[in-house]
């Protein structure tokens, strides 16, 4: 019996270091040589370790999670016979199975068929593209086809890549009428699914489905917003030709806490978040059958004013439908504007690839208890939804208090319209 | 059945057919009285006497000349050299007579000669004891060369070796001679020149080889299996002509051929043997048709280390199976 050490391998070239991620052994455990002793993570790959030897684990030296050089030992472990002569040379050349690698990394010979391959393809009819090759460099094998026709599956549409395929036409089925319910009876008014009303159900379709929602509503007493406005509306309309609108105030609140809370503005983008500079808010405007969200540009950057004449014009080009490209891409964070169709609650769908949606709700007058007194103040619900790979209910609560405590200050002495 | 090492199985085989028929008689360098440097003639001095078991000078070239001439006036001689890397000498009498006899007289004349020759290395032999000669014998018309790879077949071929009318040449591995044993059976009986032998079923990979690479290839299947890998293995057993069906249909199982020879990879027996498959099976083939063999070197080295650089051993033949089933 002699013991032998493992160490920590060369899992990468520029690689000097490893964190031992999890012990797949303990103490005592029998392991055959190559089996997978430990996962190690290092800042290039996730890999497992193979044991360089059939032993016994002796000793464990690492502890999870502590990173060591690459070259230190990691583990003891007692061999059976003396081999030793082996050892520096097996360790050298630890084989090292990277995950990434025989996951998805080489696929170099998937598209190199050999002659037997391709024969086989044409007289079954298959397609080569659907199929998972288990060759070196994920080539189709002979074996790969035969497996196939054995299983007595030629159609390509069921081969092995099966479920990306199901995936993808459940994708494509969602966003059409079910099947059994799709039969139009007598008086019934079949309608198209086509442009813009096709565009919205694939949009909501795709952010329903990859983000995961999660919902908070605050409310908010705007009844000094409320007098403000009332104030100075038709005076505004006058000079200015335009409506000043609640929905203006709100925006220019919202853009504002963007500005201190910038996780909101957002964009997951698989292995990282992107977090946004400018602030550009999308507002969903509604227009007869269809749904528009053009955007406000630097929101931040503008007076309440100009926010107020962003909002009419934009509603203007939706409704006449000369909208441009420009007028409704690079939105970063959407505010839609539910209370004008008198809802006071909602759970809003993400406008992808943002992190949230704001739904500011119908402002009504509600009695609230003030100082152990009721009032009747005016009050409005602000809905929110985040994606929650993004955000957490922290930061989003406090995202909305503070656009909370900025309405309600909001009064003849601390808004400039201009 | 008993159990008989390789030479035993050749030596019965000669022993029998002496007994068989007495126009079969033995010559050559130290086969009488001393049996031979290899014992593959041991006792027949004993038992058949100095006229049927001829010990002669050291002249290769007489040994096959002599052979020869006894053949065409109708003995069957079985000449042997005592190793093959001797029988240059007597290339000339084999290639330009024994060979082209028959043809040359339109069927008058026939050499039913057989000349057995030791060959191969791992013996640490060196240059003069280790080579492997078949390349230059076959691509003669009119010859057969006959490699067994064990007791059963080495007996079996010698024999039908013996009683053909025409020159065999029948090389014996000498590091197979004690290594290997087997089951022979004690009754009489011979086994088809021409024709090779599937020595494993497998659906993985196709192995094709002779003589003792035959043992490296199996044991390495053995290895293999237990990865779950399954290995096809195909022995020729005679180099020259190759029985090309049972090439092709090996070729075709699995489409994924290794060819294995101890001797110089270039120009040996095996490039013949990835023709035939490359002519008959490219629509089956599903990976380039491989080959392990000797490196390109004028002989084998006496050193061990080199000497094991150049034979093909188990390990070679492993990785060399591997790395074909994982292509």
């Amino acid at each position: 019996m002699t013991t032998e050490k493992i160490t920590m391998p060369q899992l990468g070239e520029s690689v000097t270091e490893g964190t031992i991620s999890t012990w797949l052994v303990s103490v005592g455990d029998k392991v055959n040589k190559y089996d997978p002793i430990a996962e190690v993570l290092t800042d290039k790959v996730n890999a497992e370790v193979p044991s360089s030897f059939t032993g016994k684990i002796v000793e464990l030296t690492v502890e999870e999670g502590k990173t060591v050089a690459v070259g230190d030992v990691i583990c003891i472990i007692e061999v059976e016979g003396n081999d030793s002569v082996t050892t520096e040379h097996e360790n050298k050349e630890n084989v090292v199975l990277e995950k990434q690698n025989t996951d998805h990394t080489d696929h170099s010979m998937k598209k190199r068929y050999s002659p037997a391959v391709l024969r086989l393809a044409q007289e079954n009819d298959i397609d080569l593209t659907s199929v998972m090759g288990t060759g070196r460099g994920g080539r189709i094998t002979r074996k790969d086809i035969e497996k196939l026709l054995e299983t007595g599956i030629t159609n390509s549409t069921n081969n092995p890549s099966q479920p990306r395929e199901s995936h993808e036409s459940n994708k494509g089925k969602s966003t059409a009428p079910a099947e059994s319910v799709s039969a139009a009876l007598d008086g019934d008014i079949e309608i198209p699914v086509t442009g813009v009303r096709r565009a919205i159900s694939e949009k909501m379709v795709r952010s329903k489905q990859e983000i995961p929602h999660a919902w908070m509503t605050v409310e908010v007493d705007v009844t000094d917003l409320v007098s403000f406005r009332d104030s100075k509306k038709d005076e505004f309309k006058r000079k200015e030709g335009f409506n000043l609108t609640y929905f203006a105030f709100f925006v220019k609140a919202v853009a504002t806490a963007l500005k201190k809370y910038p996780q909101l503005n957002s964009t997951w983008a698989g292995d990282k978040i992107i977090q946004r500079k400018d602030v550009h808010l999308s507002i969903a405007v509604a227009a007869n059958d269809s749904l528009f969200v053009p955007v406000i540009k630097h929101a931040d950057e503008k007076s309440i004013k100009g926010i107020a004449r962003d909002i009419h014009e934009l509603a203007m080009k939706a409704r006449e439908k000369r909208l441009t490209q420009e007028d409704i891409q690079g939105g970063t964070f959407t505010v839609n504007n539910t209370g004008s169709f008198g809802s006071i609650q909602s759970m809003g769908i993400i406008n992808h690839p943002q992190a949230a949606i704001l739904q500011v709700e119908s402002i009504v007058k509600r009695p609230v208890i003030i100082n152990n007194m009721f009032a009747a103040r005016d009050m409005v619900n602000l809905c929110l939804s985040l994606d929650h790979r993004i955000l957490d209910g922290l930061i989003c609560g406090q995202f909305l208090r503070e656009i909370k405590q900025t309405l309600e200050k909001m009064n003849e002495d601390t808004i400039s319209i201009y | 059945m008993a159990i008989m090492t390789y030479i035993q199985a050749i030596t019965s085989a000669l022993r029998e057919e002496m007994l068989r028929d007495e126009k079969v008689f033995v010559l050559g360098e130290d086969v009488g009285k001393k049996g031979g440097v290899f014992r593959a003639t041991d006792g027949l001095y004993d038992e058949f006497g100095e006229y049927r078991v001829l010990d002669t000078p050291l002249s290769e070239s007489a040994i096959a000349g002599v052979g020869i001439g006894a053949a065409m006036y109708g003995m069957r001689p079985v000449a042997e050299m005592q190793f093959a890397d001797f029988i240059l000498p007597a290339v000339n009498q084999i290639i330009s007579e024994a060979a082209k006899i028959r043809y040359r007289s339109n069927n008058d004349w026939n050499v039913p000669m057989t000349i057995r020759a030791p060959y191969g290395g791992g013996v640490h032999g060196a240059l003069y004891h280790s080579q492997s000669v078949e390349a230059i014998f076959a691509n003669q018309p009119g010859l057969k060369i006959v490699m067994p790879s064990t007791p059963y077949d080495a007996k079996g071929l010698l024999k039908s070796a013996i009683r053909d009318n025409d020159p065999v040449l029948f090389f014996e591995h000498k590091r197979a001679y004690r290594l290997l044993k087997g089951e022979v059976p004690e009754e009489d009986y011979t086994l088809p020149i021409g024709k090779a032998e599937v020595k494993r079923e497998g659906a993985d990979i196709t192995v094709i080889t002779y003589g003792l690479c035959v043992h490296f290839a199996l044991q390495a299947a053995e290895k293999l299996e237990k990865e779950g890998i399954s290995t096809h293995i195909l022995d020729l057993r005679t180099v020259y002509p190759l029985d090309k069906d049972s090439i092709i249909e090996a070729a075709k199982k699995t489409g994924k051929v290794l060819l294995i020879t101890e001797d110089n990879k270039e120009g040996s027996i095996i490039g013949e043997v990835a023709a035939i498959i490359a002519e008959n099976c490219l629509f089956d083939l599903d990976a380039p048709i491989k080959r392990l063999a000797g490196p390109d070197v004028p002989a084998m080295p006496y050193a061990p280390t080199m000497e094991k650089f150049f034979m093909i051993n188990p390990e070679k033949c492993e990785k060399a199976m591997r790395d074909l089933a994982e292509f």
